[in-house]
């Protein structure tokens, strides 16, 4: 008893804050078809569950009140050993049948909600293909007609409505790609294709995170969704089709040669200009993304600073090398870097 | 062979036949203190550190086990403190990433292979010959080499943190991550050769356990008659033959792959990553119930004595004892939802791990039913039997709900797994063995636990416990992964992570004042009466603490509660050698009286064994070369080991 | 506490008379050596699922179209190792007849199969035309052998140090005969082992 109503009172302020925060990163968000189904379902179990936890707790209650004894009184029940009070036997089974008719019940949920999730897979109306890399997310946007294919990193967009499906890979060691308000989990694994379908029901923006430990900062290696009406959808994409825009200040020109001819542009591609490498993620458009290094920064001036600056000490054991920038060089690099919009 | 050494044959035979005339027996001849002083000369060990390194009494191993997994646990739960407070407020930089994903390795290791595991092998090892009324475990000095190989691969796990070479790849080691290529340096082949140690051990144990149970029981105790507790370890033992090997595969394909450039994981080279998770986990949940079941035993154990009554619908709960452990082995892929194996084949593992839920759910009702029936009285033992209900059951529930896909897509890898096995393992077995600790420790120390000390230190964990642990379940739900060394503010994750962190607190005092009370208790508790429970299994039918030969006459059993229905006289079987270790081995089902087994006296090479095999072990990590010369010094050692102990022929008959 | 202490004793049978040594069921070490081949047979069942597991998605088997293990080698052993168990019955036999003499006869001849296998088995690794180190395959085809291998020279090596034990007086206690008799059980058990072995080696990579 006192379990339960202090559990009961640990977790009802505990949920009111939940509901505060459902839509950015839970799986109480209902943001999704999916995670519709898995609030559906979740609440059926919550609710027979409970109900056998109830019971198991009212016999524990009378079973240890009903003939406690005081002190240590130890009377052995002589003589009727063996013999159990016919109400047990019949207990026991009529407990057993509830058990076993409360499991097929809960079964026969699981399985209805399985299929449906299965068949809402098969009608996908957009194709994107994610790659998970130790500790970011290599996106891709695929089309029939090549010229729209569409390569960005760590941000998803998403027409609201639109069934879509992701294509998961992984060149290293295992991810698992998870939206919580919108779907569950996925993992990437390598050397196995594997890919999730899912249609986000509302227009917001949701963080996702990568689920299954992948080494040393696992923990920074989150990702933006954002669902938005389909023209804003399809504006977004063109504008990303763009080539970076040429550098027009002096010191973005500056920073403009010394990221495509110095490491930078060994691991970073930035379309348009020389820098072409697949190391690290495709920066054309870094400056309209919401965050730095797979959600481990919100995007902006002050933090590019710092990340370019010294990125080790602020995501230890990333692949990105601190580079011991000259002042000037930083300026430079970060003014220019604030131009690929 | 020529006549004449026929003959001087038959000659020595008359001779011995002679000699095992005079050869001294218990009986009514031989007993009281005459007996207990033979007894006792023979049966007694070594003095020294020599005879400490030899012993062979079952009760001393038993114990070591226990203390050093304790110590284990201390260990272990420093660090879950250390984690905690790592994880008390967001963004924060107590511990580095690198540091925390060592530790959690550490914890999760620690805690499952060296203590939750050995330290239920060790309450048994202890227990178990007492409770079927025998002299000694089977294969003693099996029994010796299985400890010292549990202290090695501990220490070795240790030690390799300590150095800053601890592992960091988890508790189950996933490839890739965990192979050559994403794992250079030694921390893996620290966790996987941590891993040989232990599932050596096990095995080791586990065949002395089975053997014990099922050949030592006195005569009488037919498997019906056969207490839950012993039916418990039975199950497990069983369980650790079937489902140890498939971690000692998985491990050793992974150290060739590391070691010698072997491919079985390599995605590149037609090997397979999900291998690892398949053979793993095909060990891993059994591996949970291996944990589990025997804290039931505790269970089924202290509810009779405190109760006063035998357990209710005792075949049931038989039943459900043995169907846990045969579904346990097609449940692994639960594990595995999120890694897009067929959506239909998973539909079977839901089923089949929804269908365990109602052996465990009818033994539930059995023990509710027993106290119902009874007399309950609360000594600590039986508060724990409470906690562990009331805690347990919601740990069950939320695996139903992680047995779901579709439920599980979302919870998999959260906090609410998290939750999940923690309420299992501790509300399920850590809490019964607590309880079991309070319930045995007059019979293992000769005195009282206090009392009052238990009681407080039993509401602090149980409270602290749901404080540290319920709130994981929302943090879960709220999108809070687990294995990352810290979350961003304004996700909603403050608030329970903080209540966890202070409910870890409570919890590792409660731990402290238990450890505190048990020490303290050695010197100033009450002294125990040889039944201070007045229980009625055969343990309580010697002295506390036993004698080193267990029972100056081996007792028969007439009834499922022997001591509560003798009047007075506890009947015996005599006819047993006292100037020699021997045991009484009885047939399988019926525990009719068969065999007089001669068994090994101390010896230090148990304990040589295990050190070479330790060597053996821990220079393969850095050379393959040394499984072949390492096995070496193994032979040697094992022969010496299993040399009959005098080159005379005993005076026994030949022909039967 | 109030019931009285369970020290006073009622004598009911004396079972001096008991035997000291049976075979079978009876024997403790029966049990035990039941048990460690329980063990092995799972680690054993396992690595074959293993490489069932890695075979069911290749299209070609060995992959990457490299010729399978040559026959000879394995065959070879296959047929002695097959003609060893009529020996190892009889001393079996003799065994469960306390007939020391027949076992210290015949056991030389187990011993000496031993080592015949051993070098055999030598040419086995040499025939199987991959490296452990080339594919996945290569690495569970070694594996397999490796642990059977391992068995035979365990095995061998224990009755070498039976068959020195066998040679004293000590050869004449039940107790020796029942390990005799035990060790005949665990050879078949070997050999067993060996058949399936033999088949996913040489022969389902030629299916
Ligand atoms: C003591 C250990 C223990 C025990 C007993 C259990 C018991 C169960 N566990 Fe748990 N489990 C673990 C230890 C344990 N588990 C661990 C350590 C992990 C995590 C490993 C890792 O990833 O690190 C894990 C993870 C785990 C998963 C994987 C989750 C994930 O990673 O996504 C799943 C999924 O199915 C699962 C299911 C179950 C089920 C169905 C039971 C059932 O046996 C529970 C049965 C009991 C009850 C149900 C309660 C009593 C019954 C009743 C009161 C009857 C009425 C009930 C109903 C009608 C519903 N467990
Ligand atoms: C039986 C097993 C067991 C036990 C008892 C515990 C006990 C505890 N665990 Fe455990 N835990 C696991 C098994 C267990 N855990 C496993 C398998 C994992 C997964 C690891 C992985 O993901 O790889 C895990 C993971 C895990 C995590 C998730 C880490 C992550 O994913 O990032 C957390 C976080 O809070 C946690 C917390 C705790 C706490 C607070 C306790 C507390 O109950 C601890 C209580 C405190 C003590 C027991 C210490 C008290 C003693 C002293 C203070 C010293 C006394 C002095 C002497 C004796 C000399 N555990
Ligand atoms: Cu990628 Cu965790
Ligand atoms: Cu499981």
């Amino acid at each position: 008893m006192i379990e339960r109503s202090r559990a009961a009172a640990a977790s009802l302020p505990l949920l009111l804050c939940a509901c505060s925060y459902q839509q950015y990163q839970s799986a109480l968000g209902d943001a999704g078809v999916e995670d519709r189904h898995f609030l559906v379902l979740f609440t059926i179990f919550l609710v027979v569950c409970a109900a056998m936890y109830v019971l198991v707790i009212a016999l524990l209650l009378v079973g240890i009140m009903r003939r406690r004894r005081a002190g240590d009184a130890n009377v052995v029940e002589t003589g009727r050993h063996h013999q159990s009070h016919p109400l047990m036997r019949s207990g026991l089974i009529a407990w057993g049948a509830l058990v076993a008719i409360g499991l097929i019940g809960l079964t026969i949920a699981d399985f209805i909600t399985d299929r449906s999730d299965a068949n809402a897979a098969s009608n996908e109306k957009l194709s994107i293909t994610v790659t998970g890399k130790q500790w970011w997310w290599d996106v891709q946007y695929n089309s029939a007609d090549v010229s729209k294919m569409l390569r960005t990193a760590n941000e998803l967009h998403l027409p609201v409505g639109v069934p879509v499906r992701i294509m998961l890979r992984s060149d290293d060691v295992i991810h698992s790609f998870w939206v919580p308000s919108l779907v569950g989990k996925q993992d990437l694994i390598p050397g196995r294709d594997t890919d999730v379908s899912f249609t986000p029901t509302k227009v917001g923006i949701f963080r996702g995170q990568c689920a299954e430990f992948c080494g040393a900062q696992h923990a920074h290696m989150a990702f933006v969704v954002e669902v938005q009406p389909y023209a804003d959808f399809i504006k977004w994409w063109e504008h990303q089709l763009q080539e970076a825009p040429q550098p027009t200040t002096p010191l973005a020109r500056a920073g403009y040669n010394y990221v495509t001819t110095r490491q930078c542009a060994t691991c970073h591609t930035i379309a348009g200009t020389p820098a072409g490498g697949r190391v690290g993620p495709d920066l054309t458009h870094l400056a309209s993304r919401r965050s730095i290094a797979a959600g481990t920064l919100p995007m902006g001036e002050g933090n590019l600073y710092g990340w370019v600056a010294d990125p080790q000490s602020i995501k230890p054991g990333t692949k990105m090398p601190t580079m011991d920038l000259e002042p000037s060089d930083l300026h430079a690099v970060v003014s220019y870097l604030e131009t690929l919009k | 062979m020529t006549d004449a050494e026929l003959q001087s044959i038959e000659e020595e035979n008359r001779e011995l036949e002679k000699e095992r005339k005079k050869i001294a027996r218990d009986g009514p001849k031989l007993k009281g203190d005459a007996l207990a002083a033979r007894l006792d000369r023979t049966w007694k060990r070594p003095p020294g550190i020599i005879g400490w390194l030899s012993t062979v009494d079952h009760k001393e191993i038993g114990r070591r086990y226990i203390v050093t997994a304790l110590i284990f646990l201390a260990l272990g739960g420093v660090l879950a403190a250390v984690m905690r407070l790592q994880l008390a407020v967001p963004d924060n930089n107590l511990v580095s990433a690198a540091r925390y994903n060592e530790i959690f390795t550490m914890h999760g290791s620690t805690m499952m292979f060296l203590f939750a595991v050995p330290v239920m092998e060790g309450v048994a090892l202890y227990v178990i010959p007492l409770m079927v009324g025998t002299r000694a475990t089977t294969f003693p000095r099996l029994n010796a080499f299985s400890y010292f190989l549990y202290l090695f691969g501990g220490m070795l796990l240790w030690g390799a943190f300590v150095l800053n070479i601890g592992p960091d790849v988890g508790w189950f080691a996933y490839v890739p991550l965990s192979g050559p290529q994403f794992s250079p340096g030694k921390r893996a082949d620290i966790w996987a050769q941590m891993i040989t140690f232990t599932e050596v051990s096990a095995l080791a144990a586990a065949v002395v356990l089975v053997t014990t149970i099922l050949k030592a029981r006195a005569p009488g105790m037919t498997l019906a008659r056969m207490p839950l507790y012993a039916w418990a370890m039975l199950v497990v033992a069983v369980m650790i033959i079937f489902s140890m090997p498939a971690i000692a595969l998985c491990s050793s394909m992974l150290i060739s792959d590391r070691l010698v450039g072997t491919h079985f994981y390599n995605a590149a080279e037609h090997g397979d990553p999900l291998l690892w998770q398949h053979l793993f986990w095909f060990f891993g949940h059994p591996e949970v119930y291996i944990i589990f079941l025997p804290a039931t035993g505790f269970v089924s154990v202290i509810v009779e004595t405190f109760c006063r009554r035998p357990v209710f619908a005792y075949p049931v709960v038989v039943l459900a004892l043995i169907s846990t452990g045969i579904l346990a082995f097609g449940l692994w892929v639960h594990h595995m939802f999120a890694t897009g194996l067929p959506r239909v084949g998973y539909s079977f593992y839901t089923a089949a791990s929804m269908t365990v839920a109602i052996p465990t759910g009818l033994q539930i009702f059995c023990w509710l039913a027993t106290m119902w029936d009874g007399r309950p009285r609360f000594a600590v033992p039986m508060l724990y039997v409470v906690g562990f209900i009331v805690t347990f059951v919601i740990g069950g529930l939320s695996g139903v709900m992680v047995a779901s896909v579709p439920l599980d897509l979302q919870l998999h890898d959260t906090y609410f797994v998290v939750a999940h096995f923690h309420y299992v393992l501790i509300g399920g077995a850590v809490f019964p063995l607590l309880g079991a600790l309070v319930y045995w420790y007059p019979k293992m120390t000769g005195r009282m636990m206090s009392e009052t000390l238990g009681k407080i230190s039993f509401w602090m964990i149980f409270l602290g416990f749901q404080l540290a642990f319920f709130p994981m379940h929302i943090a879960g739900l709220m999108g809070m992964p687990r294995r990352v060394y810290t979350y961003p503010a304004g996700l909603g994750l403050e608030l329970p992570n903080l209540l966890s962190t202070i409910g870890a607190v409570v919890v590792a005092l409660s731990v402290l004042l238990f450890v505190i009370n048990g020490i303290v208790s050695l010197y100033r508790g009450e002294i125990a009466s040889e039944n201070p429970w007045d229980a009625a299994g055969l343990e309580w039918a010697t002295g506390s603490p036993p004698p080193t030969y267990n029972f100056a006459h081996i007792p028969v059993v007439e009834s499922r509660t022997p001591l509560w229905d003798i009047d007075g006289e506890l009947p015996v079987v005599t006819g047993l050698r006292v100037d020699e270790k021997e045991l009484l081995l009885t047939t399988v089902v019926a525990a009719v009286p068969d065999l007089r087994e001669p068994i090994p006296q101390a010896s230090p090479w148990p304990f040589i064994s295990a050190v070479a095999t330790a060597v053996l072990f821990i220079s393969s990590i850095f050379s393959p070369w040394a499984i072949l010369f390492g096995a070496i010094p193994v032979a040697i050692a094992l022969t010496a080991w299993f040399w009959p102990k005098e080159m005379k022929r005993q005076p026994e008959p030949v022909i039967i | 506490m109030i019931r009285p202490m369970v020290r006073a004793v009622r004598f009911t049978e004396d079972l001096s008379h008991l035997p000291t040594h049976k075979f079978g069921t009876s024997s403790l070490t029966w049990w035990g050596i039941l048990g460690f081949m329980i063990i092995e047979g799972v680690a054993f069942a396992l690595t074959f699922a293993a490489y069932f597991f890695l075979m069911g998605h290749e299209q070609g088997w060995p992959p990457e179209g490299r010729a399978a293990p040559n026959l000879l080698a394995g065959t070879l052993f296959t047929i002695v190792i097959l003609l060893s168990e009529p020996v190892n019955t009889r001393i079996k036999k003799a065994a469960l007849a306390h007939d020391v003499g027949e076992v210290r006869r015949l056991m030389p001849i187990i011993v000496v199969v031993g080592v015949v296998l051993l070098i055999i088995r030598g040419f086995e690794f040499n025939s199987l035309n991959c490296r452990w180190t080339d594919n996945a395959y290569a690495s569970i085809v070694w594996a397999l052998l490796l642990l059977h291998t391992t068995h035979i020279l365990t095995d061998w090596f224990d009755t070498v140090v039976l068959y020195a034990l066998m040679k004293t007086r000590l050869g004449f206690e039940g107790r020796r005969l029942e390990d005799v008799d035990e060790n005949c059980m665990y050879w078949r058990y070997v050999w067993l082992l060996w058949l399936p072995i033999y088949l996913m080696i040489y022969w389902i990579p030629r299916l």
